[in-house]
């Protein structure tokens, strides 16, 4: 087991708490660095999926995990981001530029959405993003002239200043990079008064606001970078699959999203990038299973929705943490064997508060 | 209205509905003075601490802080004109540790915007600095060492009141609003509390209001109590002056002669 003794306020400050974050956050790096020249691209283009998603997955988690704000319309930013950035790579914008123009083009939408979170909460704030997504959808279907419509719309490549690239290893390397500096900049956020301000708010309200957070600004806030993030992979994602369709954007997007930051782990930013690794990889795991198992169920339509279903319910039931919860288990396990007790981490009911709806 | 007075209530009242939950009550609380609100369960306390600190809106009346009129203000406005509180239901972060909670109580006196927040600057790590080593001297008046990394949900009752009580420390308060401090804390706790409230007012020079039942804490901190009964003000003085004034004892104990008809019959 590893003791710190702290000397400085910085310790408690860094990003990095002790040599071995150092080392193995050191380590993933270097390994998703070497992966496209190891790896067949089939499995770095999962990779790059992950990273994308991971970076959708991290905007809901700041808003879901930290501030309390549930939205169960996310997709619908992914969508504004998509289309932005295709219709301006479209216009020959250059790559960051048009990444940009999306990110912003996803924030102002997400902060007018945010308005709401202003006057409602929990439920009805879910119902409420649900029925912007089904606008946001809707207006992607009619707006023909720009859209395409159902009919879709091309991607074109990634235009670096005129340097055009379709190269998957390329999109890797800027995925992953884009990934590390969403992640270094949810970190920060949270390190500093407006992260304590985003859980001074999903804990309550009403102290909250007694100790000077302006509820409106930091609601607002929340929702315009988690939509920034969303749209940020959303953009990614047009290139990544080189062809959008409004229906991509739906309900069914919104929902898998949601999944990311249940299964993941609510209030870890680890849970984003868990969360999505689920995500992407259980689809694989089905078709490789799909071989072995009797036909009668290996070749039924929709596996993957009632596996996707019943892992859901297993971690609300066993795991209300999530994968991130679980995996710290396991190395307080490691760390205290043989001295890991059953129970060591459940907390005492305690009754001192009416446990309030959210 | 005295010059001197950090806080000057005139003629406030809320309604709820058809209920007068405070009507008119008027009070000044002077500057490093310790002003205690008591009365029977229902009387209106809380409310004023309520109201004072924007919850909820006056139906008539003015609050006065400092000399600006805080009852147009939203309650994020009236903390960052230096008035903290805790609750009496203690409204912690659960899910965050002492540290950081009390880390919230800083807000008001932040450096940086988003972005330099997003970029975490140097000038925003020099403030963060500057804001735990304060949050470290509460933590030293409070004695709180022990528990900075705790996640409050595993700490007991007792240490939770404290917590409170140091968040709102934490703000640097003129004026500190305590309901019900020492509810559900045991005898020495208790005692614990009352030394803070003279070091509060001794070292930090805060003024405090507080909510409070135990009528020996009260005695022992208070310069001045108001004593409620149905929203209306009994009595305001010394405690000595509003524990044997009849008003108060009728609010707690009932009229003269229902209590004289509590009395064994003289032969």
């Amino acid at each position: 087991m590893r003791f710190i003794f702290k000397t400085s306020y910085d310790q408690d400050i860094r990003l990095a708490k002790h040599s071995g974050h150092v080392f193995w956050y050191g380590l993933l790096l270097a390994a998703l660095a070497l992966a496209p020249f190891v790896l067949p691209v089939f499995w770095s283009s999962l990779i790059t999926m992950v990273m994308i998603y991971g970076i959708v997955g991290l905007g809901l988690m700041l808003l879901s995990g930290f501030t309390g704000l549930f939205s169960i319309g996310h997709a619908a930013f992914m969508g504004v981001g998509a289309y932005m950035q295709a219709v301006l790579t479209a216009l020959g914008w250059p790559f960051p530029i048009a990444l940009l123009c999306s990110m912003g083009a996803a924030a102002i939408v997400g902060a007018v959405v945010g308005l709401p979170a202003l006057r409602v909460r929990g439920l009805y704030l879910a119902i409420a993003t649900l029925a912007f997504a089904f606008i946001v959808e809707e207006v992607l279907v009619r707006w023909e002239s720009v859209t395409g419509g159902n009919r879709g719309l091309a991607v074109g490549m990634i235009n670096l200043f005129g340097w055009k690239t379709s190269s998957p290893t390329v999109f890797y390397y800027i995925c992953m990079v884009l990934a590390l500096l969403a992640t270094l900049g949810a970190l920060n956020l949270l390190r500093s008064p407006t992260g304590r301000a985003f859980v001074a708010i999903r804990d309550s309200e009403v102290s909250a606001q007694s100790m000077g957070v302006t509820l409106a600004y930091y609601k607002t806030l929340s929702f315009a970078v988690s939509a920034a993030l969303a749209g940020l992979g959303g953009a990614l994602s047009a290139h990544m699959l080189r062809f959008i369709t409004p229906d991509q954007f739906g309900i069914v997007q919104s929902i898998d999203l949601l999944l990311i930051v249940m299964i993941g782990g609510l209030g870890s930013v680890h849970g984003a990038f868990f969360g999505s690794i689920f995500l992407i990889l259980t689809p694989q795991a089905i078709a490789l299973a799909k071989g072995f198992l009797p036909p009668a169920i290996g070749q039924t339509v929709g596996l993957q929705s009632v596996v996707y279903g019943l892992v859901l319910m297993a971690f609300v039931l066993f795991e209300p943490t999530g994968i991130y919860g679980r995996w710290m288990k396991i190395r307080i396990w490691f760390a205290l064997a043989p001295l890991y007790r059953r129970g060591l981490l459940k907390r005492q009911r305690s009754f001192q508060k009416t446990d309030r709806l959210a | 209205m005295s010059a001197n007075a950090l806080l000057s209530v005139e003629n406030l009242s809320v309604r709820f509905g058809g209920l007068a939950a405070v009507s008119d009550i008027s009070f000044d609380v002077q500057r490093r003075e310790v002003f205690t609100l008591i009365g029977p369960n229902g009387a209106g306390k809380t409310t004023v601490l309520n109201l004072i600190s924007r919850i909820y809106h006056p139906s008539a009346g003015n609050i006065h802080f400092d000399g600006h009129r805080i009852t147009g203000l939203k309650p994020d406005g009236v903390a960052r004109l230096g008035i903290a509180r805790t609750f009496q239901n203690i409204e912690l972060f659960q899910h965050a540790s002492v540290l950081q909670n009390l880390l919230i109580g800083r807000h008001t006196r932040r450096y940086g915007n988003f972005w330099q927040h997003l970029f975490f600057t140097p000038a925003v790590r020099e403030a963060e600095h500057a804001a735990r080593a304060k949050v470290e001297e509460i933590i030293d008046l409070l004695e709180l060492q022990h528990y900075r990394d705790t996640i409050i949900a595993g700490l007991p009752y007792g240490v939770r009141k404290v917590v409170e009580l140091a968040r709102a420390l934490c703000v640097e308060p003129r004026l500190l609003l305590l309901d019900e401090p020492s509810s559900g804390l045991n005898a020495e706790e208790t005692n614990d509390l009352a030394f803070w409230i003279d070091d509060i007012r001794e070292e930090l020079g805060t003024t405090i209001l507080m909510v409070e039942h135990d009528m020996t804490l009260v005695s022992r901190v208070s310069d001045r109590v108001l004593a409620m009964n149905h929203g209306e003000l009994v009595a305001l003085g010394s405690p000595d002056e509003v524990k044997s004034h009849p008003g108060v004892i009728e609010a707690y104990l009932g009229s003269g002669r229902e209590v004289s008809a509590l009395r064994r019959p003289k032969r």
